[in-house]
């Protein structure tokens, strides 16, 4: 089957996956785990933040993280590229694969674990003092790459995955922050995407964005995924349902510590949840 | 299903992996090099420091006794003197010089912090030449202004020359530190029908007390340590005077005075006393961070 043809929800098709490797990245769909959470916990100072959450990140998916506000969702997410190493009171343990290597084991530098998997955050951050283009390239160049073709290749390629491509091509050098809050976020996903990573992170990338760029991006969401694997903190149930093709439901236990409830594909999760509260949740009567 | 190796995303994800872990080691090595720069400048920066204070701490010590702090200084070549009556007169002066300084700079902080007009842009640019005037000319200004009318050397007249060194230090942490305080929380207090006045008072000021405390402290400190105001305003005095119209002694200025003396008893006394401010700026410097962070803590 060809990468158009994967269903929206896999959770009614369970496809037969398709191994293409023994591990690493590929492109060939299939419920492959890129990432595999195994207990990840997340402390700040010796107070627990998330706690023993095991799940995976199929490959060519969406998956989201879902839950109400404190139950740990961003921590988790910032948990799987390593940005808590800049935070020094924080604490990360279990482990967490990409392509089968611990990313917290040692045996990967922590900038190469950022260069494979992306982050977009809630505000669109692009580098005010840069162009556009010098936007697009600048993860490429942060990672050593001077080769012209390739910046540029990458920079198309990747701007075009944001559908940023037209209305940009012609003004690559005008200032990043000429652009509007949507075009800005779709740059900051453009910045992302150029570094080719595996997974791409995304910390509710729409939630300073008006409806419409929130639709743009949501689009876009569904279009990327084929290229890159996502993970999305999103508070919006309507936008984890739309784009999300597997859910993780995190809740704040007594401890305020977040805490796994439910993972299982969004269409389970929304429609037939096997724990209450995720029910309760999704169906809005708390949160 | 396409054939994996034509694919342009996977090749060029495969090419930016093998660049990036390959530069990956020369990046470390100027990371490493950028940190030991970073490193040796702060030794630079502290060994000065660090020269200077062993240096006084060793000297000074030696002269610190009891008598040395209570005591009134003894004329060259009678030993036993002290320092009591340049303690006291620092105090004084000081005392005098804040309580002028801190309610004034504050206030001009806080209009700069609300204003942004051309007024509040020529005071700013004043407060800051007024922070570069060198302290010796402050001390000539003094003179002109209260020594050459009144006549006579005095406290008073000490006290107006180190006040205007505090004054745009005060003037611009003030205004840093009411700056820093969030406009939402302004417009929160706004929405809810206060007005200027109250917001400033209930809800600006305090979350900007940590601030303020600190820059008022660094700005008595650097006040405490200034002896060029002092030499032709207070003037110095063998005695403890406790009139703020009559010459005063004071520490900085013992230190001047006593220190380029040929006696080496008084020597000594120039290097306690020194020692002795070191330690106050020192303590004041402490209290400041204390205040920083016990404030802030509590507010955050």
């Amino acid at each position: 089957m060809t990468d158009e043809e994967i269903p929206v929800s896999p959770a009614t098709t369970a496809e037969p996956s398709v191994p293409s490797g023994p591990s690493g990245p590929s492109r060939g769909g299939g419920e492959m785990a890129i990432m595999q959470l195994r207990d990840v916990s997340v402390s700040f100072g010796g107070r627990p933040a998330v706690r023993n959450v095991t799940f995976n990140v199929s490959i060519e998916q969406v998956t989201a993280l879902i839950g109400p506000s404190g139950s740990g969702k961003t921590t988790l997410l910032r948990a799987l590229n390593r940005m808590h190493d800049a935070v020094r009171t924080a604490q990360v343990t279990g482990s967490v694969l990409l392509g089968g290597i611990d990313i917290y084991g040692g045996a990967l530098h922590p900038t190469l674990v950022r260069s494979r998997v992306g982050m977009v955050f809630q505000r669109p951050n692009p580098f005010p003092t840069m162009s556009i283009y010098n936007n697009v390239v600048s993860g490429l160049r942060f990672n050593g790459i001077r080769k012209k073709s390739l910046l540029d290749e990458a920079a198309e390629s990747a701007l075009i995955a944001a559908a940023l491509w037209d209305s940009v091509r012609d003004r690559l050098n005008d200032h990043a922050i000429s652009l509007s809050g949507g075009e800005q976020q779709r740059l900051c996903i453009a910045r992302a995407l150029a570094v080719e990573p595996e997974v791409l992170l995304m910390d509710e990338p729409t939630s300073a964005l008006d409806p419409y760029a929130t639709r743009r991006i949501e689009d876009l969401i569904g279009e990327l995924k084929d290229r890159v694997s996502i993970v999305i903190v999103t508070h919006n149930m309507q936008q984890a349902a739309r784009v999300s093709d597997a859910c993780a439901f995190l809740l704040m236990a007594e401890d305020r510590a977040g805490e796994l409830v439910e993972f299982g594909p969004t269409a389970q999760i929304f429609s037939s949840p096997t724990d209450h509260r995720t029910e309760d949740y999704v169906n809005g009567r708390f949160g | 299903m396409s054939v994996l190796s034509l694919d342009p995303i996977l090749s060029r994800r495969a090419e930016v992996q093998r660049i990036a872990e390959g530069s990956l080691r020369r990046r470390q090595r100027r990371s490493r090099i950028a940190l030991a720069l970073c490193v040796a400048c702060i030794l630079v920066a502290l060994v000065p420091l660090v020269a200077v204070v062993a240096y006084t701490v060793e000297r000074g010590a030696q002269s610190w006794s009891v008598d040395f702090f209570a005591h009134l200084p003894t004329p060259a070549g009678i030993s036993g003197g002290g320092i009591w009556n340049s303690i006291v007169g620092s105090l004084i002066i000081d005392a005098i010089a804040a309580a002028a300084a801190v309610p004034l700079g504050f206030l001009i902080g806080l209009f700069l912090a609300q204003a942004d007009g051309r007024i509040a842009g020529g005071i700013r640019f004043a407060a800051d030449v007024l922070s570069g005037v060198p302290s010796i000319t402050v001390g000539i200004f003094a003179y002109g202004v209260l020594v050459t009318t009144l006549h006579h050397f005095s406290a008073i007249a000490g006290s107006f020359g180190i006040g205007l060194i505090m004054l745009p230090v005060i003037i611009r942490s003030s205004e840093t530190a009411i700056r820093t305080v969030p406009v939402d929380l302004s417009e929160a207090a706004l929405s809810l029908g206060a007005k200027n006045a109250t917001i400033a008072r209930r809800v600006v000021l305090p979350a900007a007390l940590p601030g303020l405390v600190t820059g008022m402290l660094l700005a008595v400190a650097r006040g405490a340590g200034e002896s060029a105001p002092l030499l032709f305003t207070a003037i110095g005095s063998q005695y403890l005077t406790l009139s703020p119209f009559q010459p005063m002694a004071a520490m900085p200025l013992t230190i001047y005075l006593d220190g380029i003396q040929a006696f080496s008893d008084l020597q000594r006394v120039a290097w306690g006393t020194g020692l002795l401010l070191v330690v106050i700026v020192l303590l004041l410097s402490i209290t400041s961070r204390l205040v920083t962070s016990r404030l802030g803590r509590t507010r955050r």
